[in-house]
C-alpha cells in the first residue's frame, strides 16, 4: 500500500537552524528567545527591540530576499476551556467528544497577538534550497510593533491589513490606514472578541 | 539567439517614498487632474478603485483602493470545520479556484502528517493546470479587450469553456468544484474523461498557435505592449512578487519546481517558463507559454495516471465510500461524526504554499487542536500584485495605465477576500 502513498504537502526545505545559530552568533544570544519547529517549520521568537535588527540580518546576510506573508495571530482564549467554539458563548460542549478539543493546547506564546512574518529565498539561492523562515513577535493589545516597511518594503499592504483586521499598530509605517473595511468602520473583525453576527447592517439607515 | 548573449541591463528602479505601494504628486500644480478609474470601470478587471493623478496625460500620482468585495473569508472559516470551509476557498481566486482547494487541503494535510493516495495528488495537478489554464485564458482574453482587440476575447472565452466542460465532467460544477479534499480528491474521474480531455488538449494546442498569429504578428499590439512597464526582477522581489509576473522578468522561480515541487510536481519535473523582457508584452507571452506547458503537463498527468485510490483511507478524516453505509455500521459512525463534528488536527502552525495562476497563494492555518482552525490567513498573490502597480505606472500614459494593470493580473476577489 505504501507505494501508493505520499506525503504530499509544499516543503520549506531543510529547517534552517543554521540561520539561526549563526544570528545567535552574530547578534548575541539574546536576540532570540525561543525556537519553534512544527512540520519542518521553524519560527523564531524575537524580543520585540530586536525584531527589525534580526529581520535586516536575515535580508543583508542570510539571503531572504522574499517577504511572502505577515500574519497576526490572536491568541485570546487560545489556551481557554472552550476556546471560541460555538462562538464562545460558555457553553462547555463536552470536551472529551470531537467537537472539543480533546486536549487544551498548550500556550502559544506569552502575549495575546503573535506577529509574524515569513521569509523566502529567491534570487539568492546557490544551492537549489529555497528555504523559508518565520519569525515572531509577541504583543499585548495596544503595544506597538516596528514596521517592517524600510526593510521589505512588500510589507505595506500586509501591515495596513493587519492594522484594519486586527488592530496592530505598527510604528514607523509610512500610510497605517485600514485597507479592506471602510475608513471610519470600528472594531477590528478579525479579533476573536469581535462578535459574529449582530453589527448593523450597512446602508440601511432611515431615509 | 546569439552564442554569447549580453547580459541584460535592467534600468533602475528605486521603491517609491514615502509609500512603497501608492505614488503622490511630487508637485501641486493646480492643472493636475485627480480621476477615480473605477470602482465599477471594465478594465480594472473587479471592483478596484484607482485614484489617478493626471498631468495632461501622464500618470503623476496613483493610489489603488480596495475592499469592496471584501466577504470576510478568514472570518468564516474560523467558523467552520475543516472540511466545511473547502467552499470558501475557490471563492476568492475565482479564475484559479481549484488552486485555493488543493493549498487548502495541503495545508491541513500537512498539519494533521497525512499520506495522499498518489493517483489522487496526479490528478490534483491535472486540475490545477486546468484551472490555471482556465485563468491564464481570462486574462489573455479581457486584457485584450483592454488594449483594444475584441477578437481574442471570443477565441479565449470559447476555449475556456472547454476547461470547464472537463470540471463539470469530473465533479458536476463548472467553477468552484470542491473537487479537491482533505486526503485526496472527491471521486475518480468518470469514463471517457480521458478521450474528451485529449480532444480538449488537441484542440487547445491550436487555439494557442491562433493566440500566436492573433497578436504576436500585430503591429498595434506591439507598439502597446512592447517596453511597456518595465519590471526589474530585484524591484519584483522587494515588492514580493511571484508568479507570472516574476517569471516575465528572468527569474526562473517556481513552486512546482522550487524544492523538488509540490505534490506530484515532484515525480512530473517542471522547468518553468522564462520571459527576458519585464515588460507588459513579455507578460501576456509567458503566460500563453505557460499555458503551453500546462497543457504538456495534463497530457503527462493523462498518461502516466497511476492506479489506486483517489482517497485516503483514514476514516478519521475521510469520508466513507457511500456504499459502505448500507452494511457497515462502522462506516454509517464514521460518515456521521465527520459531517456533525469534523476531524482534530493537531496544535500548531504551518505554512502551505503553492503556486496559482498569479504567484505564491500560501495558507497560513493555526490550528488549536480541536476541529475548527484557530486562524488561517490566506497569503493572497493579487494583493501582493497591486503593490507594484503605482511604481509600474509612474509616468506612463493613461493608456498605458490599463494595459499594465490587465499584465499584471490580479483578481479583486483574491485581492479583498
Amino acid at each position: 500500500m505504501n507505494d501508493l502513498l505520499q506525503i504530499s504537502g509544499p516543503t520549506w526545505g531543510e529547517p534552517d537552524t543554521a540561520a539561526a545559530d549563526r544570528i545567535e552568533a552574530a547578534l548575541g544570544a539574546d536576540a532570540i528567545e525561543r525556537r519553534v519547529e512544527h512540520r519542518g517549520e521553524l519560527t523564531l521568537d524575537l524580543p520585540l527591540d530586536r525584531y527589525i535588527e534580526v529581520c535586516t540580518y536575515l535580508r543583508d546576510q542570510e539571503g531572504y530576499d522574499l517577504l511572502s506573508d505577515v500574519t497576526v495571530v490572536d491568541y485570546l482564549g487560545y489556551a481557554g476551556e472552550v476556546a471560541g467554539y460555538w462562538g464562545g458563548d460558555g457553553r462547555d460542549i463536552n470536551r472529551d467528544s470531537h467537537s472539543g478539543k480533546r486536549a487544551i493546547p498548550e500556550p502559544a506564546g506569552p502575549k495575546r497577538f503573535g506577529v509574524s512574518a515569513t521569509f523566502a529565498k529567491v534570487m539568492t539561492v546557490t544551492d537549489g534550497n529555497h528555504r523559508r523562515l518565520r519569525v515572531r513577535v509577541w504583543v499585548e493589545d495596544g503595544e506597538s510593533v516596528p514596521s517592517l516597511v524600510p526593510v521589505y518594503p512588500s510589507a505595506d499592504f500586509h501591515e495596513r491589513e493587519a492594522f484594519d483586521m486586527l488592530g496592530i499598530d505598527f510604528a514607523g509605517h509610512p500610510n497605517l490606514r485600514r485597507i479592506l473595511m471602510p475608513e471610519d468602520w470600528g472594531g477590528h473583525p478579525q479579533r476573536k472578541d469581535y462578535p459574529i453576527g449582530g453589527e448593523p447592517v450597512q446602508f440601511s439607515d432611515e431615509v | 539567439m546569439a552564442a554569447t548573449e549580453e547580459p541584460r541591463v535592467w534600468p533602475q528602479m528605486d521603491v517609491l517614498q514615502p509609500t512603497p505601494s501608492e505614488l503622490w504628486p511630487s508637485s501641486d500644480n493646480p492643472d493636475l487632474l485627480e480621476i477615480n478609474i473605477g470602482p465599477n470601470h471594465p478594465s480594472t478587471h473587479g471592483v478596484l478603485r484607482v485614484v489617478t493623478t493626471l498631468d495632461g496625460e501622464v500618470v503623476v500620482g496613483l493610489k489603488c483602493e480596495v475592499g469592496y468585495v471584501h466577504t470576510g473569508i478568514e472570518k468564516n472559516i474560523e467558523q467552520k470545520t475543516y472540511w466545511k470551509a473547502i467552499p470558501y476557498v475557490p471563492r476568492m481566486d475565482y479564475l484559479s479556484f481549484f488552486s485555493g482547494e488543493t493549498a487548502f487541503c495541503m495545508a491541513t494535510e500537512k498539519a494533521l502528517e497525512l499520506e495522499v493516495p498518489r493517483r489522487a495528488e496526479w490528478i490534483r495537478v491535472l486540475f490545477q493546470e486546468l484551472a490555471r489554464v482556465h485563468s491564464h485564458l481570462v486574462f489573455l482574453g479581457t486584457g485584450s479587450v483592454d488594449l483594444g482587440g475584441i477578437a481574442l476575447l471570443f477565441y479565449c472565452f470559447r476555449a475556456r469553456d472547454e476547461v470547464l466542460d472537463l470540471f463539470e465532467m469530473a465533479c458536476g460544477a463548472r467553477m468552484h468544484p470542491r473537487y479537491c479534499q482533505v486526503g485526496g480528491v472527491a471521486e475518480d474521474l468518470p469514463k471517457g474523461f480521458d478521450r474528451r480531455c485529449r480532444e480538449v488538449i488537441a484542440f487547445m494546442r491550436d487555439q494557442f498557435d491562433q493566440y500566436d498569429e492573433l497578436i504576436g504578428a500585430n503591429p498595434i499590439w506591439l507598439q502597446r505592449t512592447k517596453g511597456i512597464g518595465i519590471l526589474t526582477p530585484e524591484f519584483a522581489i522587494k515588492m514580493g512578487m511571484t508568479g507570472p509576473n516574476l517569471r516575465a522578468s528572468g527569474v526562473p522561480y517556481d513552486l512546482r519546481s522550487a524544492n523538488g515541487g509540490y505534490g506530484a510536481y515532484r515525480e512530473l519535473g517542471y522547468t518553468p517558463v522564462v520571459e527576458q523582457g519585464g515588460d507588459v508584452h513579455a507578460r501576456f507571452r509567458v503566460r500563453i507559454e505557460e499555458m503551453r506547458a500546462s497543457i504538456d503537463l495534463i497530457e503527462q498527468v493523462l498518461d502516466g495516471l497511476p492506479e489506486g485510490p483517489t482517497i485516503t483511507d483514514d476514516r478519521k478524516v475521510a469520508l466513507p465510500p457511500r456504499h459502505e453505509l448500507h452494511t457497515s455500521m462502522e462506516s454509517l459512525i464514521h460518515h456521521f461524526k465527520l459531517v456533525t463534528e469534523g476531524f482534530e488536527v493537531p496544535a500548531g502552525e504551518v505554512y502551505a504554499p503553492i503556486e496559482s495562476a498569479r504567484g505564491e497563494f500560501g495558507f497560513h492555518l493555526i490550528a488549536d487542536g480541536g476541529a475548527k482552525p484557530w486562524r488561517v490567513r490566506l497569503r493572497s498573490p493579487s494583493l501582493v500584485l497591486l503593490q507594484s502597480f503605482a511604481k509600474l505606472c509612474e509616468g506612463v500614459y493613461l493608456a498605458d495605465l490599463i494595459a499594465i494593470l490587465a499584465s499584471i493580473d490580479p483578481v479583486l476577489g483574491d485581492v479583498d477576500r
